[in-house]
Order: structure tokens, then C-alpha cells, then sequence
């Protein structure tokens, strides 16, 4: 049981936790956030997050929060 | 107070003493003639009271190692000669941006360029007008002794810490390589409380030092504060010496060697009955133009004796009353201004009146 | 659950100023993690470089100050000097260290100052438009390179910790990519050594980081990344070039 936190407002969308993601669950929303960037959302319903913390660790904005 | 016991010293070795006198136990520096003997004392003496001394591998090194010191909050500074006090102007238009006190020596050298290693007054302008990019001023003193050497060091420490501004003490050939006796200040030199330093974030926020200003009106503010200081620094600062000017018919105006050079044609002149003064600025910023004005009510000829092609003379001229005579006499590129020659000039614009 | 992975102590909550993609987040955030690991936030003094990372002080909790163009090694040395017991980094780009600011580079740690320098290579200048920087590789057009930079005019790029780790002063020298996650964390290991280096006085370190700059490569985030690995790495090779056992300080 794992899962991440992604702070909208400071995400530039810049998609490099998307590609890291090894499950594919991290995806780019159409609306934009406060500073104008589509921002990215962890889409996981079936609970697959390990945790594993390649989306934090490439993020640039530091607004990924992993929790396991 | 001190004891009066005179000893024989070299100006420069003087700038050096008094500098660790003022605390400064942080020197950082370059060589270039004629100024070897600063660096050369402090990198002897500093080790042996635990102090630091770095040869820096050039002049834009010396003063941001300087710029780095004084922003921890410690008493630090640089010497060197003009064409390496213009390699620092980009350190000091940096200091005076972010209010940080350092001691800069400025042993002139002639100019331009490459020039040569005598005596000159030609660093003036740069010195006093700012010297690097923006509007902002050095506080600048400009010793006539090896005594002064001594007491302009300590002194210049104490007025760059009182106003956080770089402090030079401008200097030349002459000056720095002369040996005179002197008498060391034995009062303690005390140093004030930096609230402002960086001495890392301990049990309080995270402090910042720093020039760039990006929000609208705050670099324009922050001008105006910097002008506030320097009209405070006219306010309190001035300093200067005056001779024989009570009844004197014509004043002679020099900063520095030229004043001594000045005052032995002064004394020359008066024996012979002209009624001629010497005004000699100590301050060069603040200079002390409000006094010039009060003289030229009634004094209405003003010889300016330099060793340049003219530059004190401009700051003469502006504090002066309109309806007074400003003379110049100089002589720029190592050229040494003799005592008749300057008395002759004196009797030449006497006679004039 | 409990955070596994969160902002270090060491920054802030401001919205960082960087491009989306650039890679100048995570070398801070990298920084910040030494800062914290080794609890030395609160007697750490940064030297912050004229270039993009200009306003970092926006964004760490430690004291900061902003140096002239290129000279934060000089600033940094005459910090360390006066206050030995304080931790001190310098954080430059490329313009900043390897051009205009050569000299000190060089000296600083010619003389082994005990400071950690952080070097940030993307390979153009960023703040100012995308202008050629010393280490532009060869081909690249930049603003002033418009038609790619050429050997016979501009010269080959510079290759800054090859340099360093030839001058018997430096202690610990090394260079990584901010491209894949195992990049990443092994430039944080360097960035680690660096702060311990200096924590144990054993000397100047130095830590060279391939970074992205999307913006001014003209490319997006993603392709910014294939190209630190297709082109940056190529030429300048990733590893830790010096690492001493001793320090020369007697």
C-alpha cells in the first residue's frame, strides 16, 4: 500500500515523472493549475503505487510526497 | 591617549600596522608596485596573530574574498595600486549594493594604462565619484602622512562599519614607500555588533545578502537609501585641515602629498609677507565642499594643487561662490609638483587679484 | 502510511522560477538533502552565482549571499577563511564557472579551499537567452551560435572536473547526469561526499551536474532528457574523477 501526493499549483507539467512511472500512473490533466501548467495527477485505482519514488526523484518542482 | 613613543616606519608597512590595530586579522591581496610592502607585512604578521592571509591570484579575487570575509561579519581588506583598484571596481559597486564594510587600499600609482610606478593623484575621480557601475560612493580619506597612514587605516574600518559601506584610504607612491616616525594608538579599537552578518541560520531565519532587486520600485528604494546614507556621511564625516586661511587673500587647495608639497610654498609665501592659507580635504568623500563655500564668501582666489590634470579642482569649483577665481596647477604621469613651483604659481595668481 | 519521500528541511515551500523541466529543482533539491543529512542547515552560508540560480536564495533555508559574475570561489574562500567552523558552498552554472569566472575556479582549488562547489552544466546560458557557453558542444546552435559551434571560431567545449582533477589541490571531484532516477541518485551520493569532504576538512570538492535546459535547447522536457544521454554524456563522461583518502592539511 503505497501511494504519492502531487501538489498541483507548483507542478509545471513538465511530464518527466510520467515517463519514470513504471506502472503508468501518472497522467497529464487538459485543465491547468494556478501558475497556468497542465499539471500532472496520480491516476491509480487499482492501488498499484509500490512507492518506489522514481517520480519524486526526477522531479524538478519538488512537489511529488511519496507515503508507503 | 599612548605613550608617545615614536617609532621610524614606511607608510606602507604603517597601513599595515594600523589595520591589525583596527582588528582586521582578514587581508586578502595581489601584488603590484608600489604598495608589495602591505601584502608583504600581512601575510609576516597575520599568521602569527591568527589571522589569514590569502595571495589571491588577481585583484577581482582579492576583493570578493574581501566582499565573502565581510559579509560573515569579520573586519577584512585589500590593498593594491590603480590598475588594480580598477580591476575592483566590480567588487566594490557589488559591496556598496549590498552595504558591506571592507577597507580598501589605494596606492596610486600614474596612469593611464599600464602608466608607471611613481606617485599620482590621478585615481581621484574613480575614488570619489563612485568608480564602478550604479549610483553609489566610497567613503574616501586621503592621508598627507605616514602618521595618517597609520590613523586613516584604523579609521577607515571604523566609518565602513558605521555606514556599511567600502571605505578607501587613498594613498600614493610617495606615501606608501616614505618612512616617518610615527606614534601607535594604544586605546583598544572597538568593533561594532553586525546584526546583519551571515553566520549561518542558527535560531533564526535565513538571512540574505544581495544586490538584485527585481520587484517593481524596491531597486529604486533601495537607491534612495543608499543616497540617505551618504548624505548622513556629509552630515558627520567631513574632515579637513586648514592653515593660515583666517586673513589669507588666496587659499591653496591640495589633498594628500600635494598638500605637503603645498604647504612648504604656503610657509614660503608668507614669510614674504602674501597673505596666502592652505586647505587641505581629509575627506575626500564626504569632501568638504560646505566649508570651501563659507571660505570663497570672502576669499576669492583658490589655487588647487594636484598631481593630475585637474580633477580635486572640478569638486572646488562646483562648492565655491560664482564670483571666485579657482586656479589650477598640476602634473600628472609620475610628475612631482616642486614647492617653487607652486610658489611661483601662488605669486603669480596673487598678483593677479 | 508514512512520507517516504518529501522536501528536505533545507527548502522552502516557494514556487521555484525554473522552466518547466530544467534541471536546476533537482540539483536543489539534492543540495538540500546533504544540508539536512548532515544537520549543518543552520551553519551553512551559500554563495549564490549571477545566472539562473541567481534568486536559489528564494528557495534555501540557510543563509545566502549573492556573489559578482563568477566569482563565487573567491567569495567562498574569503568566507571559509574567516569562518572556518561554518559550512560553505558555492553554486555555480556554466558561464559563471567556466567562463567568466575561470580563474577562480582554478585558484580556489589550487589552494584547496576547504568549500564544496556545486557546478551546474547545461551546456548554454540560460538567464540571459541561450547565448554559447564555454561548454556548448560542437554543433550546438545557441543565440551567438546560430549556425552551430564551430571548431575553427569558438573552440572545443571545456571540460571542467577533467581540469580540476589534474590540480594536486582538489580532494574530491566528480561528475553525474540529471537525466534517469539511477543518474540522479548517483549524482546525490556525490553531492553527499562533497558536504562530507567538507564537514571532515579534507579539502575542496567539486561536483559537476549535466543538467537540462528545455528552453533554450528548443526541445521539450523529455527530449531534454534523451539529450543529456545521447549527447551531454558522450562528451563529457560521467564518474568521480578524484576522490582523496587523506587530507593534505597538516
Amino acid at each position: 500500500m503505497a501511494t504519492i501526493k502531487i501538489e498541483r499549483d507548483k507542478c509545471k507539467g513538465c511530464v518527466l515523472c510520467v515517463d519514470v512511472c513504471p506502472y503508468g500512473l501518472i497522467c497529464q490533466e487538459k485543465a491547468i493549475n494556478d501558475q497556468g501548467y497542465q499539471y500532472v495527477v496520480l491516476e491509480d485505482p487499482d492501488g498499484r503505487c509500490t512507492g518506489c519514488t522514481l517520480c519524486a526523484v526526477v522531479c524538478p518542482d519538488i512537489c511529488i510526497e511519496v507515503f508507503k | 591617549m599612548s605613550s608617545g613613543k615614536r617609532i621610524l616606519v614606511k607608510g606602507n608597512d604603517a597601513i599595515g600596522m594600523g589595520a591589525i590595530k583596527a582588528g582586521c586579522r582578514f587581508y586578502f591581496g595581489y601584488p603590484i608596485t608600489p604598495q608589495n610592502e602591505i601584502p608583504e607585512f600581512m601575510s609576516r604578521e597575520l599568521p602569527k596573530i591568527g589571522g589569514e592571509f590569502v595571495q589571491a591570484e588577481s585583484e577581482l579575487a582579492s576583493i570578493n574574498m574581501v566582499l565573502g570575509a565581510s559579509a560573515l561579519g569579520v573586519r577584512s581588506m585589500t590593498s593594491s595600486s590603480s590598475p588594480g583598484i580598477s580591476l575592483m571596481q566590480e567588487g566594490l559597486s557589488y559591496m556598496a549594493g549590498q552595504e558591506l564594510p571592507a577597507v580598501v587600499i589605494n596606492v596610486v600609482r600614474c596612469g593611464p594604462g599600464l602608466g608607471g610606478i611613481a606617485a599620482s593623484q590621478g585615481d581621484y575621480f574613480q575614488a570619489v565619484k563612485g568608480g564602478g557601475h550604479g549610483d553609489y560612493h566610497l567613503i574616501v580619506l586621503a592621508p598627507a602622512s605616514v602618521q595618517e597612514m597609520y590613523d586613516h587605516t584604523i579609521l577607515a574600518f571604523d566609518l565602513a562599519d558605521r555606514y556599511r559601506n567600502p571605505a578607501m584610504v587613498l594613498a600614493d607612491a610617495i606615501l606608501g614607500q616614505m618612512q616617518e616616525p610615527i606614534v601607535e594608538r594604544e586605546e583598544e579599537v572597538q568593533e561594532p555588533r553586525k546584526p546583519w552578518a551571515l553566520t549561518g541560520a542558527k535560531g533564526r531565519p535565513a538571512r540574505h545578502i544581495k544586490s538584485l532587486l527585481l520587484k517593481e520600485g524596491e531597486l529604486e528604494s533601495h537607491n534612495r537609501l543608499l543616497q540617505e546614507k551618504y548624505r548622513e556621511v556629509q552630515k558627520h564625516e567631513i574632515r579637513y585641515n586648514e592653515l593660515e586661511v583666517e586673513d589669507a587673500e588666496l587659499v591653496v587647495a591640495a589633498f594628500g602629498t600635494s598638500a605637503r608639497i603645498a604647504r612648504t610654498a604656503v610657509s614660503k609665501a608668507r614669510s614674504e609677507g602674501l597673505k596666502v592659507g592652505l586647505f587641505r580635504p581629509v575627506t575626500l568623500f564626504p569632501f568638504p565642499g560646505e566649508r570651501l563655500r563659507v571660505l570663497s564668501a570672502r576669499v576669492k582666489n583658490f589655487l588647487v594643487v594636484e598631481m593630475n590634470t585637474g580633477q580635486m579642482v572640478e569638486d572646488v569649483r562646483l562648492n565655491v561662490s560664482g564670483d571666485a577665481s579657482v586656479f589650477f596647477y598640476g602634473r600628472p604621469g609620475g610628475a612631482i609638483p616642486t614647492p617653487m613651483e607652486v610658489y611661483e604659481r601662488i605669486v603669480k595668481h596673487y598678483k593677479e587679484q | 502510511m508514512k512520507p517516504v519521500f518529501s522536501k528536505p528541511k533545507a527548502l522552502n515551500d516557494a514556487v521555484m522560477h525554473y522552466c518547466p523541466g530544467c534541471g536546476h529543482g533537482v540539483v536543489h533539491r539534492l543540495v538540500g538533502e546533504a544540508l539536512d543529512h548532515f544537520d549543518i542547515l543552520d551553519r551553512t552560508v551559500g554563495v549564490a552565482p549571477v545566472g539562473c540560480a541567481v534568486l536559489m536564495y528564494d528557495y534555501f533555508n540557510c543563509d545566502i549571499i549573492e556573489a559578482p559574475h563568477g566569482r563565487p570561489p573567491a567569495v567562498a574562500t574569503g568566507m571559509k577563511r574567516s569562518r572556518p567552523d561554518l559550512i560553505i558552498f558555492a553554486y555555480q552554472g556554466d558561464g559563471d564557472l567556466a567562463s567568466i569566472g575561470l580563474a577562480e575556479i582554478v585558484h580556489a582549488a589550487n589552494r584547496g579551499e576547504n568549500v564544496t562547489v556545486i557546478f551546474v552544466n547545461n551546456t548554454v546560458y540560460g538567464m540571459t537567452g541561450g547565448q554559447m557557453a564555454p561548454t556548448t558542444l560542437l554543433g550546438q546552435q545557441t543565440t551567438t551560435s546560430p549556425y552551430g559551434r564551430n571548431l575553427n571560431t569558438d573552440g572545443y567545449p571545456i571540460r571542467m572536473a577533467e581540469m580540476l582533477a589534474t590540480l594536486e589541490g582538489t580532494s574530491y571531484v566528480a561528475r553525474h547526469a540529471i537525466d534517469t532516477p539511477a543518474n540522479i541518485l548517483r549524482a546525490r551520493k556525490s553531492i553527499f561526499r562533497a558536504f562530507e569532504m567538507q564537514v571532515k576538512d579534507m579539502g575542496f570538492s567539486f561536483v559537476e551536474l549535466l543538467t537540462t535546459c528545455p528552453t533554450n535547447w528548443g526541445m521539450s522536457s523529455r527530449e531534454s532528457i534523451r539529450r543529456i544521454k545521447e549527447e551531454l554524456i558522450p562528451y563529457f563522461p560521467l564518474g568521480v574523477f578524484k576522490e582523496k583518502e587523506v587530507a593534505d592539511y597538516i
